[in-house]
């Protein structure tokens, strides 16, 4: 088990090396480079700040030397500072960090409670009433556009029925709350971003599950297992379940960065102070430091995700914990 | 051509599919008809009629500046409809040829473009496109270039797998023996037998890519006003939450629909498409 998880740790290794070149190219993209566009953009940018700007980026030396310097800093997790308001790029996105990782371990956690039953009834009742239905429903989530979703339950929770609130993640009173009320609070805040993060990966997990589980019955140990006498319920929860599971497994792991990419626009939405709505107005100010900086982090971020869906996936499928153990 | 009369009859067996694709084909009419079709120029501001609620002359209400939802929607579905095309275009040639080479040549070269692959799908795929487009101006030629250049990683995939297999089969090798150069050998003999996944997936990137862009413009980093598209006109039912529900319910429900009916258009492919499955039908 500790060969296979240093393995996939070695094979990340040129992943961000690759993650870190892409960004970098991406940034240099903009013609005459980064220092060009900032000061065109804000016209109050002084001589001084150019010339800082150009330390920065180190804009007078070649271009490997550029990266390899931005590389260096990157390894220390210095993105250097905002362009906007001057503090280090690092403290922005760690303080927004937790925020995102609460939505989004939440929204899974949603979506593993709601697809993984919804897929197992309806392939254990495959063409029944319950299997048509959450078939349609899969296909309207999948097909939803989220931020539609979110403004429309905007409309009908916050203005229509005035239950929840439709913006930040604290009210503006919550200094004068005692903790659990404090707690009561952030739970009305997030009932609808997390709902709204969660939706679309409902209807994608429950139909994997199904197709996972259908799969599943098919083989010749369910058939066994049916023939030797023991409860259906036993069958599909020990024999099948387990066994549909592994795929669904990657899958989420494959879910991620839609997560947090799809933080941009529900967090943006819904006024949450999360790494999407740092992204979103970090871009609207061309704000490079910070863009670059949450790019890598954000890759990262799915990069570890994935890794912990491998280790979850070699700690249930024993042919890879036997594998390793001889 | 028995083969696809084969999967023409069954796709439009399927009802689901068959509706899909009358719906897709409804949506590509009224967007090509727009300028006939809308009742009012989508950019005509009329000061009179400020946000007022649908209505015989407005069937689904005005905006902020008094011009004609439905007209506005009617000319943004052109504009999805073509961002959605040409990004799919952009996606599935990178795709095809990142596919073909790492699938033919193996080794090394696949081994080196498949990482590739794995480091561009690490990227929330929002994050990348936004960090293009603050880059590069918002136009409608940006999030087309951006959104095709961000999405081609699983028509990659899918021919390197068709390639992985179809390499070693007999017709290869005849084609290899006949003398045949490696680009005759993937483009004239392998690539067109390995095409019916990447139908599938062109379709389902359709709607994906129909997704993007109205997220996309409904950020305001997409289509640019006074340019009509789905995602806009929602960003200003987002301003007028308070008074204007039909700002926010149209364009979402068209972007639904089409989004809808190509993900079914696309469902009914691939099952059409899928040999394991003709079997269990009634043929």
């Amino acid at each position: 088990m500790l060969i296979y998880i240093s393995k996939r740790l070695l094979l990340m290794v040129p992943l961000i090396f690759g993650i870190t070149l892409i960004t970098f190219i991406v940034i240099h993209l903009a013609p005459g480079g980064p220092v060009e566009v900032q000061t065109e953009m804000s016209l109050k940018t002084s001589a001084q700040a150019r010339e800082n700007l150009k330390r920065l980026y180190g804009l007078d030396k070649p271009v490997h030397i550029q990266y390899l310097e931005w590389l260096k800093r990157f390894a220390m997790l210095d993105f250097g500072k905002s362009f906007v308001d001057g503090r280090r790029v690092t403290d922005k996105i760690l303080e927004r960090v937790p925020i995102t990782l609460i939505i989004n371990v939440l929204s899974l956690l949603l979506i593993l409670l709601i697809a993984i039953p919804l897929g197992v009834i309806s392939a254990t009742r495959q063409y029944s009433v319950f299997d048509k239905v959450s078939t349609v429903f899969v296909f309207v989530g999948y097909s939803t556009p989220t931020f539609w979703l979110a403004l429309l339950l905007m409309l009908l929770f916050g203005v229509y029925w005035g239950v929840l609130p439709i913006s930040g993640f604290e009210s503006i009173d919550v200094s004068g709350m005692n903790r659990l009320e404090r707690l009561m609070d952030w739970g009305r805040h997030l009932i609808l971003p997390v709902g709204v993060s969660a939706f679309g990966g409902i209807a994608g997990i429950s139909r994997y599950t199904r197709s996972s589980m259908l799969e599943v019955i098919k083989q010749d140990y369910i058939r066994t297992a049916r023939a030797k006498g023991l409860p259906e319920s036993e069958v599909i929860m020990r024999h099948a379940f387990r066994n549909a599971l592994m795929p669904i497994v990657t899958i989420l792991g494959l879910s991620i960065p839609g997560l947090i990419g799809g933080g941009v626009i529900f967090e943006t939405i819904f006024a949450i102070p999360g790494m999407g709505q740092l992204f979103y107005s970090s871009t609207m100010s061309r704000d490079y430091p910070t863009i670059m900086g949450v790019l890598v982090i954000g890759a990262v971020l799915t990069l570890i995700g994935n890794l912990v869906a491998d280790i979850s996936y070699a700690l249930i499928d024993p042919r890879i914990r036997v594998r390793d153990k001889g | 051509m028995r083969l696809s009369a084969v999967t023409g009859r069954r796709f439009l067996k399927n009802r689901l599919a068959a509706s899909g694709l009358a719906a897709v084909a409804v949506l590509i009419a009224v967007s090509a008809l727009a300028p006939f079709i809308a009742p009012y120029e989508p950019t005509a501001i009329d000061i009179a009629n400020v946000l007022s609620p649908p209505s015989a002359a407005h069937p689904l209400g005005t905006d902020e500046l008094g011009r004609d939802v439905l007209s506005r929607m009617i000319w943004g579905g052109r504009v999805s409809l073509k961002v959605g095309f040409v990004a799919v275009g952009i996606a599935i040639f990178i795709g095809m040829l990142i596919g073909s080479v790492a699938g033919f040549y193996g080794g090394r070269t696949d081994a080196a473009l498949m990482r590739f692959v794995d480091i561009m799908l690490a990227f929330p795929t929002f994050f990348l496109i936004l960090a293009v487009i603050a880059i590069l101006e918002p136009s409608i030629f940006t999030i087309m270039a951006v959104i095709g250049v961000t999405s081609w990683m699983d028509v990659a995939r899918l021919v390197r797998a068709e390639f992985l297999t179809l390499k070693e089969r007999d017709f290869v090798l005849a084609a290899k023996a006949s003398g045949a150069g490696d680009k005759r050998v993937i483009f004239r003999h392998i690539l067109p037998n390995a095409l019916s996944p990447v139908f599938v997936a062109a379709t389902f990137g359709v709607a994906g890519a129909i997704l993007v862009e109205s997220g996309l413009s409904f950020l305001g980093l997409g289509v640019q006003p006074p340019n009509p598209s789905w995602g806009n006109i929602l960003t200003a039912g987002k301003d007028n939450i308070e008074v204007a529900w039909w700002l926010s319910l149209y364009p979402g429900l068209a972007i639904l629909i089409t989004v809808l009916s190509y993900n079914l258009v696309g469902e009914g492919l691939r099952d059409a498409l899928d040999p394991r499955l003709w079997e269990a039908g009634s043929e």
